[in-house]
């Protein structure tokens, strides 16, 4: 059973990884130093990191907004902005990409609006980040909403009726409990955001060097022949692909041994750490 | 900026605390209210513009060129064929990732052995990894030149076998290079959803029912399946609906031959570049519809779990 499994894994995991590699470095170190410097590379990379960043920021308030409003309010709608907030994981990309499409797009039914405006929303900038941002709406929010949900509101109201402001208790009391969290669902919205392509693909144009971001750019390499310039590009990406899954095993090593402590478990073992984290990519 | 949204929100609470009755759960309420308001406003509107609003827009456009352009859109057997591969290949993909999903998380939760905890965070890899790298690595590992799509012809040189030269396993730009694909980036669901509930499971009744004369095979049938079976059907489901939405890694290893190797996604994305969006959002309904019921159909599964176990 433990070789079944292992050599599935090592076939389906482990070949392609090393692939990347292999093919990055085919020609030489010097090859992949000279694929990675191009100027359509760096530019794309630019961009990648900008709409990371948006969508890092857009999801820290959207996530904590709707942890707030779902577990520490009790108005009207809370249901359906649990349900809508599961949304984007259902819609596949390319069809979160046509959604932006038929609003912003040609004909779409912003458009007479962003025209008066002047604004180019598709094929630009602001279409790439709204992708983005809707593909990675659920990590911070679900993450928040559980943490909040299952710690309650006791400490909160002590912090209240020993006299802290709103702003204290927020501070001081609810900013720490959420940080893990917090940080988790950053880790998979980063992750997520590196890497969109499809939603992206739809509605940036992947204009070389002006809205190509570094998934698009692998791709287009590919499809020229270029397989050492795709698969330099796909170094870093990778790279952060695995220091990913290196900083989610740890936070979930973390979240056990939390557990542990509070609830005098006396020891954890290995396997409890691995199946007991309790964290969701989707 | 949700910092700012709160302090704002405190900042017109004065010196306040040192007034506050025993009846926390309301008063509390009521003190935290402007920020719960503000919190409700400022998500809502969020949701509204980017999940509403774009969902009603979809569903909309998709009936624009009325009934007879949908099903036009959704009968020319260019779009027939691709909604077959793709609806074919994400149940064929998900059935393969839920047997050998089934054996990984049984050896990660019942086998020691060395390398468990890494080869268990590994298992996510699927998901972290960009679709475009995970496309160009498949499609060149696949390839002609490829460690696999090219080992039948290397055997046959370095062997001196001729015969093996036609071992087929170039699968880029084929129907299996597709199901490599979508078997691929789905492959996580199925380990991550039974690996806990196979945790959770006592042995007990499994060692009673060894000890009673029952074979492994039967105690598997018999007692181990049936509890697995809401997480393996919930992994199965989720499986599903991820290799029938997936485009960055398909869309490269698959050539995309209307009629052969052109999925769902992939059309969409031409008539999208060919100015054709009510086409698009006919063919997109019918996959997002797909989608989201088998993703509810995967909470009801879970919360029907949750309230039997």
């Amino acid at each position: 059973m433990v070789w079944v499994a292992v050599t599935w894994l090592v076939l389906v995991l482990a070949l392609p990884l090393a692939s990347v590699f292999a093919g990055a470095f085919s020609q030489g170190v010097r090859a992949f130093a000279e694929a990675l410097a191009r100027p359509e590379v760096l530019h794309a990379a630019w961009l990648t990191i900008v709409a990371v960043l948006v969508a890092l920021v857009v999801n820290t308030a959207f996530g904590l907004a709707a942890g707030w409003t779902v577990a520490r309010t009790n108005l009207p709608g809370r249901g359906l902005i649990r349900v809508l907030v599961d949304v984007p994981v259902a819609v596949p990309p390319v069809i979160a990409g046509l959604m932006i499409l038929l609003l912003y797009g040609r004909g779409g039914w912003f458009e007479p609006l962003l025209e008066r405006m002047g604004v180019d929303v598709v094929f630009a900038l602001p279409a790439i980040l709204i992708a983005t941002t809707f593909v990675t709406l659920p990590f911070v929010a679900k993450e928040v909403i559980s943490v909040l949900e299952e710690s309650g509101r006791d400490e909160e109201e002590a912090a209240l009726m020993l006299g802290a402001s709103r702003v204290q208790c927020f501070l001081h009391v609810v900013l720490p409990n959420l940080r893990w969290a917090l940080f988790y669902g950053l880790v998979l919205t980063a992750a997520r955001a590196l890497g969109e392509f499809g939603a992206v693909a739809v509605v940036s144009g992947n204009l070389i060097g002006q809205t190509q971001t570094l998934p698009l750019y692998i791709e287009r390499a590919y499809a020229n022949y270029e397989t050492v310039a795709a698969f330099s590009a796909a170094v870093p990406l990778t790279l952060v692909a695995v220091l990913t899954l290196v900083l989610r095993g740890a936070l979930i090593r973390r979240r056990v041994r939390a557990d542990a402590v509070v609830n005098a478990v006396p020891a954890v073992d290995d396997q409890t750490i691995h199946t007991q984290g309790g964290m969701s990519w989707t | 900026m949700s910092r700012e949204v709160f302090q704002a929100a405190g900042a017109g609470g004065g010196a306040r605390g040192a007034i506050l009755s025993a009846l926390p759960s309301t008063r509390f309420a009521r003190r935290l209210w402007p920020s719960g308001a503000l919190a409700w406003g400022f998500t809502v509107t969020v949701l509204a513009l980017l999940v509403l609003l774009p969902l009603a827009a979809i569903i909309v456009e998709s009936r624009g060129a009325g009934l007879q352009g949908f099903t036009r859109s959704l009968t020319d057997p260019v779009c027939v064929a691709a909604l077959r591969l793709s609806f074919g290949g994400a149940l064929l993909s998900a059935a393969v990732n839920s047997v050998m999903g089934l054996v990984v998380a049984w050896a990660l939760v019942r086998c020691s052995f060395r390398g468990r905890g890494f080869l268990d965070s590994a298992v996510d890899l699927p998901f972290a990894l960009p679709t475009s790298v995970a496309g160009v690595t498949l499609a060149e590992l696949f390839g002609p030149q490829g460690w696999i799509g090219g080992a039948g012809a290397r055997l046959a040189e370095t062997l001196g076998v001729p015969a093996l030269a036609s071992v087929k396993l170039q699968l880029s730009y084929t129907v299996g290079g597709v199901l490599i694909a979508m078997t691929f980036v789905s492959l996580p669901f199925v380990v991550r959803s039974v690996q806990p509930v196979l945790h959770a499971l006592e042995t007990d009744v499994e060692e009673a029912a060894r000890l009673l004369g029952a074979s492994p095979l039967r105690v598997f049938r018999h007692v181990v399946l049936p509890s697995l079976k809401p997480a393996l059907l919930a992994g199965f489901a989720l499986s599903f609906s991820r290799s029938l939405g997936e485009f960055g890694s398909v869309v490269i290893i698959s050539g995309n031959m209307p009629m052969r190797t052109l999925t769902g996604p992939v059309l969409v994305f031409q008539k999208v570049e060919q100015y054709d969006p009510a086409g698009a959002a006919s063919i997109a309904i019918v996959m997002l519809a797909a989608s989201l019921v088998t993703l509810v159909a995967v909470a009801a599964i879970q919360s029907k779990a949750v309230r039997r176990g």
